[in-house]
């Protein structure tokens, strides 16, 4: 079985090989791309949609339908890790464990003991072995703000340097990530609970979807912004590099509680109770 | 650019994958696979495609390694094959 397996592999490794020798070379100016597709773009982007970043504006705009699906795959994604491993049921555990935060000690507390006031003294962390570390908690407390300010900068500044929704929000949803790493899950889970970043995820997709709804309902084709001129008050040219902020931003949403949710369920194993 | 940076870059890529898939300690085959990521991250910014680049430094080589890392946690870290 592993030798089939092996040739298989290799059959059609090689054949992918030889067929990727048809492919024009890089930066080939007489390639169908170079010659039909790139120039447009090139070309004409900057008078189109006054976006610099030629990767943006086909990204959001010219491709925009490819991107609201895109979108709506990785809302899916979310959803399909929720499905597949949220356990609702709460039965309690059979002891839970205390730290003692100004002593270090920790608590082991049975079932149907008297459980601590979750106070400044007493915090419940996990029944597997929690370093707690006040540099590495300090050093992350004081890191995640900066890191969510990049975030949001990559979101707003898509239109002139590289960036833009999906990346600012995988940088956003990293911030909180580090967060709960550095931390524990339930604080995080205070912070922002499943059942935001599951309304986060859905209304994200809702402004992609709704910004091209609402292009439909001006007169202009779907996600063609601009029809957005007259409700922003603003030349065609501008209304499209605006509804690409506005867009972005959607996406930006989406991915940010996407990434964070499917880390809840992953590292809790569907209980969000004790996690990494 | 300089071709002999690009080789090397290319030859650790390889060399990534090949470990990852083949490395028997599960959270050392994705420590791997974030290695493998950040080198093609390289590899897209030196051929130019800074976007591609900046998507897969953030996706592939953070936030998926942290998954794995999640995972591994979760479950086992040792493969049977």
């Amino acid at each position: 079985m592993r030798l089939l397996g092996f040739i298989t592999v290799v059959l059609l490794g090689g054949l992918l090989f030889h067929l990727s020798l048809d492919f024009p070379d890089l930066g080939d100016a007489s390639s169908p791309a170079a010659t039909h597709v790139s120039p447009y773009y090139i070309e004409h982007t900057m008078e189109d949609t006054s976006v610099p970043n030629i990767v943006t504006a086909v990204l959001a705009d010219y491709r925009g339908y490819d991107t609201l699906f895109e979108t709506a795959v990785i809302f899916s994604a979310g959803l399909a890790c929720f499905f597949l491993m949220r356990i609702s049921e709460r039965t309690a555990p059979k002891a839970r464990f205390y730290r003692h935060l100004p002593t270090g000690l920790t608590l082991r507390i049975e079932k149907g003991g008297k459980i601590p006031e979750d106070t400044r003294e007493f915090e419940r962390i996990d029944s597997v072995w929690v370093p707690y570390d006040v540099i590495i908690t300090m050093t992350c407390r004081l890191v995640v703000p900066f890191i969510q300010l990049f975030a949001l900068y990559v979101i707003a500044h898509g239109h002139h340097s590289p960036g833009g929704g999906f990346q600012g929000g995988v940088i956003f949803g990293a911030a909180i990530i580090l967060y709960a790493i550095s931390n524990n899950l339930r604080r995080t889970l205070r912070r922002m609970s499943e059942r935001m970043s599951a309304l986060f995820g859905s209304v994200g997709v809702i402004i992609y979807g709704g910004t091209g709804m609402l292009c439909l309902l001006l007169g202009a084709g779907f996600l063609d912004y601009r029809g957005m001129a007259s409700l922003l008050g603003v030349d065609p040219v501008s209304a499209r590099s605006y509804s690409i902020l506005i867009v972005e931003t959607g996406v930006g949403l989406a991915v940010t509680a996407v990434m964070v949710w499917i880390y809840y369920n992953l590292s809790s194993a569907g209980k969000q109770d004790e996690g990494l | 650019m300089i071709w002999q940076l690009d080789l090397i870059i290319l030859l650790i890529v390889i060399i990534c994958g090949i470990a990852a898939i083949s490395i028997r300690d599960l959270l050392g085959a994705a420590i791997m696979f974030g290695a493998y990521s950040f080198m093609m991250c390289l590899l897209w910014s030196i051929m130019g495609a800074v976007d591609v680049s900046f998507t897969e430094a953030s996706v592939g080589a953070g936030v998926s390694t942290v998954f794995f890392v999640a995972a591994v946690f979760r479950t086992t870290r040792r493969t049977r094959d």
